[in-house]
């Protein structure tokens, strides 16, 4: 097995989907544990559909990076859903569920009609479900997830105690003079990135499972909001990099067996959670 | 000293009034009772007094040594806290969060801050507990211990002791009243139980789709809605006779 291990971490597409693996795992788990408890839980859904969408429009502007476009599109989706809600005239889980189905519709109707690719279905398959696509990345696009990685990583650690008091109490931080439409505007934005770089790794239907499990094991076991967020991290790392290497030994789909991992892990947490009462 | 000074406040969401021609003020060390009827607007008051909301007309101005980041706030539980994992201390530090500034983190001084007031209100051996396996009267000091933390000057409390059991509305009043007493510090409470509250009162703020009332609780006693609230007393000591 060691030995399988060794030959496999030879090739660079083998350290390359871990490394990437690693940070996405992290940066998911870290925002997951605010967006499960502000009751955003489909927002990886959501805004990976948005992302979706996003691509098939670079595709038919013949954009050389596709995330010139994918990531302004997407945090604004972000911003729009996160940071004004409340506001506007439909809410919360409606305008999640509305914008992701829009962009999704819009998105395989401008693959469909205008794509130049042949198999338009393989195309859909691989960005929903992210297929193969992180055993494929380049040098590039390790260095693009390591700078947005750390780039959130770090946001998050500053505003750690300002993330909880507007997590926890709106009103109140409001209440005490913190700007917490710049800290909602900052979380959506941090999320929109997230999403937009998970979906290299799981494809956009499974954004969402790196987002809320590890956020929801460490629920069910840890009481404080750091012992969660620390734990949520470390799950989903693990889980994350099990998947990874389950994909590459049995050549099952990456982000489907991250998902079965992280379904597992949970499950477990569940039980322990039960059992200590 | 004077702390809040509002005149002719008309209250609201667009075009839709909620209330109007409120005028009260509230100097260091008073006790207001802001009561009123559902609907009447006193969650918009409470809105408005914490600058989440802007008054369609009138003045709020805050006195010399207040400023209104300086409120410590009570507000109505939420559900989304009811399941929330964070622990007692967490929370607690949190009230501190207006002292943080451009700071990243809490030092040693908002710990510190934190600790005083979770033993002043009796719940420093709940410190690592989760906030959610509290009883509801645990619950409440958490968030007193925290709007204690984010002032020592005024706190605002938005119906303190809604879905407590008798005993522990009891303790919460009494908690109330010391830190008004002992401290100094004035208190403005929204509350709709009328025989629990103005027993602690030294102002009545009294809001109605009608009229607005504001006095000493003297004055109040002797108005029309005083004299609903003395009858009602009344049959109630009846009762329990």
């Amino acid at each position: 097995m060691i030995e399988t291990l060794r030959y496999y971490l030879q090739y660079d597409f083998v350290r390359y989907a871990l490394i990437v693996g690693t940070l996405i795992g992290l940066c998911s788990s870290l925002l997951g544990v605010s967006l499960v408890l502000k009751r955003f839980s489909f927002i990886g859904d959501g805004l990976s559909h948005v992302a979706f969408g996003a691509v098939a429009i670079a595709a038919l502007m013949r954009v050389e990076n596709d995330m010139i476009v994918v990531i302004p599109v997407t945090a604004l989706a972000a911003v729009l859903l996160l940071a004004f809600t409340g506001k506007t005239a439909i809410r919360g889980d409606a305008a999640i569920a509305m914008i992701s189905v829009a962009a999704l519709g819009i998105g395989y109707l401008l693959l469909s009609r205008y794509s130049g690719s042949a198999n338009i279905s393989a195309d859909v398959c691989s960005s929903l479900f992210g297929s193969t696509s992180i055993l494929t990345l380049t040098g590039a696009d390790v260095g693009f997830c390591v700078v947005i990685s750390a780039a959130v990583i770090i946001m998050f650690v500053l505003l750690f105690p300002k993330i909880f008091a507007v997590t926890f109490d709106e009103s109140f931080a409001k209440a005490t003079g913190i700007q917490t439409q710049v800290y909602n505007g900052l979380i959506a934005v941090i999320t929109a990135l997230v999403i937009v770089v998970a979906m290299e790794l799981a494809g956009s239907l499974l954004v969402s499972a790196l987002i809320i499990f590890p956020a929801l094991s460490a629920m069910r076991v840890f009481k404080s909001f750091l012992s969660v967020t620390v734990c949520a991290a470390i799950l989903s790392v693990a889980g994350t990099l099990s998947g990874i290497l389950i994909s590459v030994f049995a050549s099952t789909p990456v982000g489907a067996s991250i998902v079965v991992v992280d379904l597992a892990i949970f499950m477990v947490f569940a039980a322990v959670g039960k059992i200590r009462g | 000293m004077l702390q809040i000074q509002c005149r002719d406040l008309t209250l609201g969401y667009e075009k839709q009034v909620v209330a109007k021609d409120i005028s009260f003020e509230v100097h260091t060390g008073d006790y207001l009772c802001i009561l009123g009827e559902n609907g009447s607007g006193k969650s918009t008051l409470v809105k408005t007094l914490l600058g989440l909301q802007k008054p369609l007309r009138g003045t709020l101005e805050f006195g010399q040594d207040i400023r209104a980041n300086e409120i410590g706030y009570l507000p109505q539980q939420t559900d989304t806290q009811r399941d929330f994992p964070a622990s007692v201390e967490e929370i607690v530090l949190s009230g501190c969060i207006n002292r943080l500034g451009m700071r990243p983190f809490y030092g040693r001084l908002e710990k510190e801050i934190a600790r005083e007031n979770m033993e002043q209100l009796g719940i420093d051996h709940l410190a690592k507990r989760c906030y959610r396996e509290l009883s509801g009267g645990q619950q409440q000091r958490v968030l007193l211990a925290r709007a204690l933390c984010a002032t020592r000057k005024l706190l605002l409390l938005d119906e303190p002791v809604a879905g407590l059991d008798p005993k522990a509305t009891e303790e919460m009043y009494g908690l109330i009243e010391r830190l008004n007493q002992k401290q100094g510090i004035t208190i403005i409470m929204v509350s709709h139980d009328v025989l629990e509250a103005v027993p602690f009162a030294s102002h009545i703020l009294y809001m109605s789709h009608r009229d607005v009332f504001f006095g000493d609780r003297e004055s109040y006693l002797k108005s029309p809605a005083g004299q609903m609230y003395a009858s009602m007393l009344e049959a109630r000591e009846k009762k329990n006779l």
